[in-house]
């Protein structure tokens, strides 16, 4: 063995000329690793890829002639961006290869931005310096960012884009989410422009909960609050059988009765379904509350809290005190104070009182509480951070309860505890946090929520967009949300319609809901006489809609009064409702507005004029003179969005005379012809 | 020689990001074998780019007399990028297996397949294909929603009853391929910004060039053309399994 070592180091380095032929070629072989490794990278490969490509094809030389060969950047200071993608995505410019699905030639898809401008990292995230494909999109050396997965792409738009973008559902839906699944009131999200992230949810008090239910229903609940209601926000805490005593105790020894709650109530529920189910029916109930039906169905909106089982949570004291006038209870609450007489309300009541499940408390036994379980009760409520969403007499609100999540979508995946199995990325971890925080830590407070994978996908794509680069955003390509509105109407008629909760489902400059028209403009929309009988008697407009305005029972003075408040304050600078009359239109110009409106515009499409038309769309036309003001529809007819943005109504760009021919015609259509006609 | 080590390496590094993915779950044994597999419900959906189906895929294996079969393994297959939750499954007492899929990250059209053996183990196969909206399409679809489904589609919901059945001249449906296609972009285009008389075709097809933007029209067609039936061919590749 070592004559053989001994004779092969004579033979290479005998002497000084055969040392130096053969150290010469080693350092010559080394030397032409590095050309070597550059000539077969993996962009040459693929640029030589798409050269071959494109050859075939019949765009070849316009193609040829953008492509550029070498290792290509995109630099973008400013963003930090240095981003080598497109020396293996050659193509992506290219409007042409639109019809290529082999990777990496594709186009990118049409999007709004250049991507000159922005890079490709500031959305796909990966690492842009990069120039192997494993590398780039998996970062392999340490690095931080992989490429982040197509379906939580819309992040990336939420690092500029603060407020919500026609093209980005899911990251609007996962903002949603963030705000009223109560996740900001126990994690702190601090937002780029310095704001805070609020809750639009409104968890009840339970300062006065023994008015409200019984300590089984709170025991029932805090097991499981879907049992009771699959679409209840409520999260499960999976506390033990001890647990949920304890803090059932708790809760209700710690209740103090409502003031004025204790009046006597005089009316014993009626028990007649028919009656209840079409009182249900008139008051619009649905158009908020949910009940599940006989197949399974969610029928109704999600304003309020789903009914299906309501009777076995609430006491009916509680119960009839609330439908007489729930501010009296809740202050703040969305459901309007409908004015309800005596009758109504044990009608309704007796109808809500029988949505109850037999099974749901038969097997909860409670003993009267010892003080050590109260007392017990009260450490776990502070410890679960109840008070973080609730209000409870005598636990303060935690301050910094759970992690703040200000910038978890920059999170180092080193600081990050992974489940076996899962994935080793920053999104995974995000999801699977949220699909089920106990499996983490069976200690963990973080309750699990009830969400389908849409939703978990759209949380997650709404965390991810909470990251360093929308921080360190330049300014100027921060595009901000626009602020929120608190409008407040004033005076006697601003609080009748706090009362109502009109702004529940209406929006008045800005403020409130989308559920029913959008009123800024109403009082120089409507005549003064028709909204008063509306108020009284709230007619259907629209017959093909479910969703509609209730009936209040409103005295005069109260129609009335905000009538003339409406007509007063909620008027459009580009309406003058006085300028043009209400009737006086020559024959000849009605008939011209009628050829119009059943030819040229075909306006029958959408709305209901004659016993003829079906038109589901627009609201029924055949009262329209009598409702609306003739200068609104005017103006209406020569642009609907100017008067009500993102109406469905198309602006047909209408020549003056038209407007006016149809105005005319409209105008004439006072609902009460047919009617003296026949008594005549 | 060269660019043939070049595509070796290239296809090692692409063996191995394969390799990588396709982990799937161990499939159970199975107890049933039928004799062909059906969709109950599923295909056809759309959803975003990367997301996952608003509806599960729910396939059912069926013995030769048509009946369902229990116990009979089915697993779901289909191009790199589309997952499944659970990939393979076996069928319950009514003969069918349920599982979500989330489709790949470009938009287009994917061919799912449903596999199952039979009694002498030959594969027996269903292919199903889903949609995958592209940003533009997504915007289409909100436009849609908005402005155009109330009349175009027959279908209402609880929520939404249609105009369809109110109009004297019927509008085409979306999903209308074979009247649809024969349409060119620029017609398709005219059509909505001028409305039906620029086509003559009907006026209650309203012009919507006022209302609309370019941009918007653009995106509008693009979501027609993707989720036409059958498939436009500016709807773009299918993606498959290989």
């Amino acid at each position: 063995m070592n004559e053989k070592l001994t004779s092969l180091w004579q033979r290479l380095f005998g002497d000084s000329v055969r040392a130096f032929g053969v150290v010469s070629v080693v350092f010559l072989a080394s030397m032409a690793i590095a050309p070597a490794k550059n000539f077969f990278s993996e962009w040459r490969h693929y640029q030589h890829g798409y050269l071959t490509m494109i050859r075939n094809r019949s765009d070849a030389n316009t193609l040829q002639r953008h492509f550029q060969g070498g290792i290509r950047q995109i630099w973008l200071p400013q963003l930090g961006v240095v981003d080598r993608c497109t020396s293996c995505h050659v193509g992506l410019n290219e409007a042409s290869l639109a019809d290529v699905a082999t990777q990496p030639y594709r186009k990118h898809p049409s999007i709004p931005h250049n991507l000159d401008q922005f890079g490709c990292t500031t959305c796909h995230r990966g690492q842009g310096a990069a120039t192997t494909v494993a590398e780039a999109h998996n970062s392999t050396l340490a690095w931080e960012q992989p490429i982040l997965p197509a379906k939580y792409i819309e992040s990336s738009c939420g690092q500029c884009h603060r407020g919500p973008l026609p093209g980005t559902p899911q990251l609007n839906q996962g903002r949603n989410l963030l705000s009223r699944e109560g996740c900001v009131h126990c994690h702190t999200v601090k937002l780029p422009d310095g704001s805070t992230m609020k809750a639009t949810d409104d968890p009840p008090s339970l300062s006065h909960i023994a008015d409200k239910t019984t300590r089984e229903w709170i025991f029932a609940w805090l097991k499981d609050p879907q049992a009771y209601a699959s679409t209840s926000t409520m999260p499960n805490f999976k506390l033990s059988d001890y647990d949920a005593r304890d803090m059932s105790a708790f809760l209700m020894a710690n209740s103090t009765p409502m003031p004025g709650d204790t009046a006597p109530v005089s009316t014993k529920a009626a028990a007649d379904p028919a009656a209840g189910a079409s009182l249900y029916g008139e008051s619009f109930c649905a158009s908020c509350h949910a009940v599940q039906n006989a197949a399974g169905n969610m029928v109704g909106g999600n304003v309020g809290p789903e009914l299906t089982r309501v009777g076995n949570k609430v006491k009916p004291e509680w119960l009839q005190a609330w439908l007489r006038n729930p501010r009296a209870y809740d202050a703040g609450t969305a459901m309007p104070h409908y004015r309800f007489n005596d009758s109504q309300v044990a009608t309704l009541s007796g109808f809500l009182l029988a949505k109850k499940d037999s099974d749901l408390l038969t097997n909860v036994h409670l003993d009267a509480p010892t003080p050590e379980q109260i007392a017990h009760g009260k450490r776990l409520v502070s410890d679960y951070g109840c008070a973080s969403c609730h209000e409870i007499t005598g636990i303060k609100k935690p301050e910094n309860f759970a992690p703040e999540l200000s910038r978890i979508g920059s999170k180092p995946v080193t600081q990050l505890i992974f489940l076996p199995g899962m994935q080793h990325a920053l999104p995974d971890y995000i999801a699977g946090k949220i699909k089920n925080p106990r499996a983490f830590s069976p200690g963990l407070k973080m309750p699990q929520y009830t969400l389908t994978p849409l939703q978990t996908d759209s949380l997650t794509t709404a965390l991810l967009s909470l990251n360093d680069r929308s921080y360190s955003l330049p300014p100027s390509l921060a595009v901000p949300v626009q602020p929120a509105s608190d409008y407040q109407p004033a005076g006697k008629a601003g609080k009748l319609m706090t009362d109502l909760a009109c702004f529940s489902c209406h929006r008045l400059n800005g403020h409130g809901g989308d559920m029913a028209p959008d009123l800024t403009w109403e009082g120089s929309s409507v005549q003064r006489e028709w909204l008063v009988q509306f108020f009284k008697n709230p007619g259907t407009l629209r017959p093909a809609l479910i969703r509609r305005m209730p009936r209040f029972n409103l005295t005069d003075v109260e129609a009335s009064e905000l009538t003339d408040y409406i007509m007063t304050v909620y008027q459009s600078p580009a309406v003058d409702r006085d300028s043009m009359p209400l009737s006086g239109y020559s024959q000849g110009q009605i008939e011209l507005g009628k050829q119009l409106f059943y030819g040229k515009y075909s306006c029958q499409g959408c709305h209901i004029m004659d016993t003829t038309d079906k038109g589901y769309i627009g609201p029924t036309l055949t009262h329209v003179g009598s409702r609306l003001t003739a200068a609104w529809i005017y103006q209406w007819m020569k642009n609907p969005q100017s008067l009500r943005p993102g109406t469905v109504e198309p602006n047909r760009a209408m020549s003056d005379e038209d407007a006016r021919a149809l105005t005319a015609f409209l105008i004439s259509q006072k609902g009460g012809d047919k009617q003296e006609a026949a008594k005549k | 020689m060269i660019p043939r080590a070049a595509l070796l390496l290239g296809l090692v590094v692409l063996g191995t990001s394969c390799s990588r993915q396709t982990e799937s779950a161990a499939a159970p044994k199975p107890t049933g074998f039928g004799a062909a597999i059906v969709e109950s419900s599923g295909s056809k959906q759309f959803t975003q780019t990367g997301s996952i189906l608003p509806q599960p895929v729910v396939v059912q294996v069926n013995d030769h007399q048509g009946t369902a079969v229990a116990g009979a393994l089915v697993e779901f297959t289909a191009a790199p990028g589309v997952t499944f939750d659970p990939p393979n499954g076996l069928t319950d007492s009514s003969g069918q297996v349920t599982t979500n899929v989330s489709l790949g990250g470009m938009a287009g059209r994917y061919q799912i397949t449903a596999s199952t053996l039979d009694k002498s183990h030959k594969k027996v196969e269903l292919k199903l294909e889903e949609i995958a909206l592209g940003y533009q399409q997504t915007l289409g679809r909100r436009l849609n929603d908005q402005y155009c489904d109330r009349c175009h589609n027959p279908e209402s919901t609880v929520e939404r009853v249609s105009n369809y059945d109110n109009l004297d001249v019927k509008p085409h449906p979306f999903t209308e391929g074979d009247t649809l296609n024969r349409i060119s972009d620029a017609d398709l285009a005219a059509i909505i910004t001028h409305g039906g008389p620029a086509l003559q075709k009907s006026a209650l097809m309203p012009a919507w060039g006022n209302t609309l933007s370019k941009p918007e029209i653009e995106a509008l067609t693009s979501y027609i053309r993707a989720v036409s039936d059958p498939p436009s061919r500016a709807a773009g590749p299918v993606y498959t399994k290989n």
